[in-house]
């Protein structure tokens, strides 16, 4: 029982416990578990891979990835890209990944080279590369030339539209496939999971190979990789470039199954849930595993489910928002400031 | 003389730091105006004898210390650094404690300005008193004029030189109108040879005023020139007392290293003959930037299958070499592997080229603390030559070969005796002697050629001392590795290397035989190249 909660930590008993109470809670004030639960592992499939984009840059010491709009970015910019083109169901989907995932390559090797100048303070700069990015994008979104008219203003003709409907073009290209459904209120998305699940694998499988491992090194102490002949920069772009890249991927899967393409500041605050929820799952700033990402995006998407259904029904407000921006932001403040234990 | 009542008296003092015994029995007394030169190698206990009379918070905190200091007869006990400066003791450390946005002036008067009355001393209290800056200028001066020195006091710290941030160091300490002893902890270490005469003379001048003196130096000259008596202090204890007269530089060199009777030196190994080949290392006036540890112009050959030591003072630049041929600090000139030449700047290079290195910052460079020991041990042989890599798809991918990792890990632990819960436990969590194991092992693992050892046996006890030398010893024998050691303790490399080099200055000062005197070694590690050694 001891060695269960060292290996847990407190942060995440607590959060499920919390969670646990909300699904007893729930019949009682008259919301479904079935439905509740559904839409928890829905969120999760959607999230999960926004999640996983973090883990490449904490390995490799470059801090939590609040870089993550970048990427995001990238993604939408495939994503309107192929709609333009009007390719319908998975194909479309997978020209949207193609177009975006080289637009990711180049942003996060650029942004990669200005995290190696500012060693140390990686998390702020991302930050800000975030926040800038997507008022850089705002212009662009406006100027850039598509001419599809599910996607432009309809009064003057030109520009993209804040929300862009996929429905038509790709709405749960992953999602449809081998849908498991029990009962009116309960499916599992078996294609979405089995595509994280790979990403998921394959994000491992690199940690497990000869870079992946230097990448690890580099986090862990990058004069120690150095002595041992490693390029540490090299390896911190490479995370950079990674992480941008599962984020270009990430928020296309997100689309799919959330049904809409959101512009302008839609990915503003994109990279904090993301944050939350590895830090939630027991990532630290420079260690960070699969499972701390499917621990952390389950309980997160769990809270942010079930608070709005089962708190809002037994205090008649909506607390939902207060309680996600608690969550999230205190588990951002918890994680940046809690210090590594050294057990002897 | 013995007669009159010493200024300072400090008997039989002692100290112990975490069990390590660093000072004993340490006896000595000063006159008014006397000034006592205190010489010994790094680490012999010098500073530490100087922070307990000065009353500093470690010695506190570190248990206190043993015996008893008086002074005018007095038995004193400084419970902090105000203490002693209340008794009249002033001390000048190795690290500037100056403020470097504020003036000379101000820092030589810090906290005892000059003061005007103004009006508002009426409503909060005299610490709103305005300062008197013509009154303060004065005084700087009188105490920069006492110091026979040039130096303007409206200059910023961080505008002076070197030099001239020592003399402000030591003139706070003179416009203390109560000061009567004052200790300079290598004072001249960062002068240039004009500079150190200026001092040297201004502090005489000090000694006429009746003010005594503790003078902490490596320069043996400076100290025959400017002291009446000095102490010698190795291994915490005073080896020597003597009258400056009486002595010269060849003997004090002698009495700081000599550890005639020591039962170490009886631990000398059996040297069974190995094959000593042609040169294998070499450098031609090799340079490298690392901070506190600057080489200037090292040329040296090392023998295949040879134990070549490199010792010196610290900062003297002994550390910088091997690490500036491994490629981890800027560097420049040459070294050539077997002939060939090494690419430097360029860790990678190095090691591809057969060379490994054990960092004498271990918790820095050397492990990953993070980590376990299996990845600390293998990493670099994984990443440099791909061993404990199983190749997929054709060599496409590399993966990472845990099995092979574990077993190997498991033959280091055994062989080096590392004491651990398994190859999984994480590096910080080992001790200093388990950790050094651990760095051993990392270099072992890729099969160096030349495998450079950086102070291997910094901080560790001795029973981890003894397995790290003898492992290294062995490897010289059994594999026939050449290995180049660079440690402070010269008795460590003499009783293990064939040949050592001592590095003075950023310059190798003298190549000498393991055999050869210690007084010799002292000799060379003082700078003293130019006197011909006697005896061989």
């Amino acid at each position: 029982m001891q060695k269960f909660i060292e290996d847990a930590g407190w942060p995440r008993i607590i959060i499920g416990l919390f969670l646990c109470a909300l699904f007893i809670a729930a019949p009682f004030v008259g919301v479904r578990i079935d439905a509740s639960l559904s839409d928890t592992l829905v969120r999760v499939g959607m999230n999960g891979i926004l999640v996983l984009a973090m883990v490449p840059m904490i390995q490799s010491g470059c801090g939590l990835n609040f870089g993550l709009p970048l990427g995001i970015i990238s993604g939408l910019l495939g994503a309107v890209t192929s709609i333009q083109i009007g390719i319908r169901g998975g194909v479309g989907f997978l020209i949207a990944a193609t177009i975006a995932i080289p637009i990711a390559v180049v942003l996060g090797w650029l942004y990669g080279q200005l995290l190696n100048r500012v060693k140390g303070d990686e998390m702020m700069i991302a930050t800000y590369v975030g926040f800038s990015s997507v008022a850089v994008m705002c212009i662009a979104w406006l100027l850039l030339p598509y001419t599809s008219p599910t996607m432009i203003w309809g009064y003057g003709g030109s520009g993209l539209r804040t929300t862009i409907s996929v429905e038509g073009f790709w709405l749960n290209a992953l999602s449809k496939y081998v849908k498991i459904q029990i009962g009116e209120f309960f499916y599992v998305p078996v294609g979405m999971f089995v595509f994280f699940a790979t990403i998921a694998f394959l994000v491992w499988a690199f940690f497990r190979t000869k870079v992946g491992t230097a990448m690890t090194a580099v986090g862990s102490n990058p004069e120690f990789a150095r002595a041992s002949g490693i390029n540490v920069d090299r390896m911190r772009t490479l995370s950079v470039i990674l992480s941008t890249v599962l984020g270009a991927i990430g928020i296309l899967v997100y689309e799919q199954s959330f049904g809409f393409i959101q512009l302008y500041m839609g990915p503003f605050y994109m990279a904090f849930p993301a944050v939350a929820a590895i830090l939630l799952g027991g990532a630290s700033v420079n260690k960070a595993s699969i499972i701390n990402v499917v621990v952390g995006t389950f309980l997160f998407q769990g809270i942010l489910t079930m608070t709005p259904s089962v708190i809002n029904s037994v205090m008649q407000t909506d607390m939902s928002e207060v309680i996600r921006i608690i969550v999230s932001n205190g588990m951002i403040l918890y994680a940046l400031t809690r210090k590594v234990v050294v057990k002897r | 003389m013995p007669t009159e009542v010493p200024l300072l008296k400090m008997e039989n003092i002692g100290k112990e730091f975490f069990g390590n015994r660093v000072l004993q029995n340490v006896t000595f007394s000063l006159q008014p105006g006397e000034i006592m030169g205190l010489v010994g190698e790094n680490g012999a206990g010098k500073s530490t004898l100087m922070n307990i009379l000065f009353g500093m918070p470690v010695i506190q905190e570190t248990g206190g210390y043993e015996g008893k200091i008086f002074i005018d007869g007095q038995e004193v006990k400084f419970k902090d650094p105000l203490d002693a400066l209340e008794a009249g003791i002033g001390m000048v450390h190795q690290e500037f404690s100056l403020i470097p946005g504020f003036s000379a002036t101000e820092n030589i008067l810090l906290n005892r300005e000059s003061t005007k009355y103004n009006f508002l001393v009426e409503i909060f209290s005299e610490r709103l008193m305005t300062l008197d800056r013509t009154n303060m200028k004065k005084r700087a001066e009188k105490a920069i004029k006492t110091l026979g020195v040039d130096l303007n006091p409206d200059t910023l710290i961080s505008e002076m030189p070197v030099g001239h941030k020592q003399f402000t160091e030591i003139a706070r300490e003179i416009d203390r109108s109560k000061t009567r002893l004052l200790v300079l902890d290598e004072p001249t270490a960062v002068l240039a040879e004009s500079e150190a005469s200026v001092l040297i003379s201004a502090l005489k001048k000090l000694s006429e005023q009746g003010i005594a003196i503790i003078f902490i130096s490596h320069r043996l000259n400076e100290i025959i020139d400017l002291c009446d008596k000095l102490i010698v202090v190795r291994d915490g204890r005073v080896i020597q007392e003597a009258r400056t007269e009486d002595t010269n530089v060849r003997q004090i060199a002698a009495w700081m290293v000599d550890r005639k009777g020591d039962s170490r030196q009886e631990e000398k190994r059996e040297q069974k003959r190995r094959d000593i080949g042609e040169v294998v290392l070499r450098t031609e006036h090799l340079w490298v930037d690392m901070p506190g540890e600057t080489v200037r112009d090292v040329s040296i050959e090392v023998y295949r299958g040879e134990i070549f030591g490199i010792g010196g003072l610290a900062g003297q630049g002994k550390v910088g070499i091997s690490n500036g041929i491994m490629g981890l600090y800027a560097a420049g000139g040459k070294a050539f592997l077997r002939g060939k030449e090494i690419k430097l700047n360029d860790p990678d290079a190095s090691l591809r080229e057969g060379m490994a290195f054990v960092s004498e910052d271990r918790r820095g460079v050397g492990l990953l603390l993070d980590e376990g020991i299996d990845w600390n041990i293998t990493f670099t042989a994984m990443q440099v030559q791909e061993k404990f890599i199983k190749k997929l798809l054709g060599g496409m991918i590399k993966w990472r070969d845990d099995k092979a990792i574990d077993e190997c890990t498991k033959k280091y632990i055994d062989s080096l005796e590392i004491r651990c819960t398994g190859p999984r436990q994480r590096a910080i969590e080992l001790s200093g002697g388990n950790q050094q194991k651990v760095c051993l092992a990392k270099a072992f693992a890729v099969s160096p050629e030349i495998l450079f050892v950086s102070e291997p046996t910094r901080g560790i006890d001795i029973g981890a001392k003894k397995l790290v030398l003898d492992t290294l010893h062995r490897v010289n024998e059994e594999d026939g590795t050449t290995i180049i050691m660079t440690s402070s303790e010269l008795e460590e490399l003499r009783s293990i290397c064939d040949r050592i080099a001592i590095i003075n200055e950023g310059r190798v000062s003298g190549i000498l035989p393991a055999s050869a005197k210690a007084e010799e070694f002292g000799m060379l590690m003082l700078g003293h190249v130019e006197e011909p050694a006697e005896a061989n």
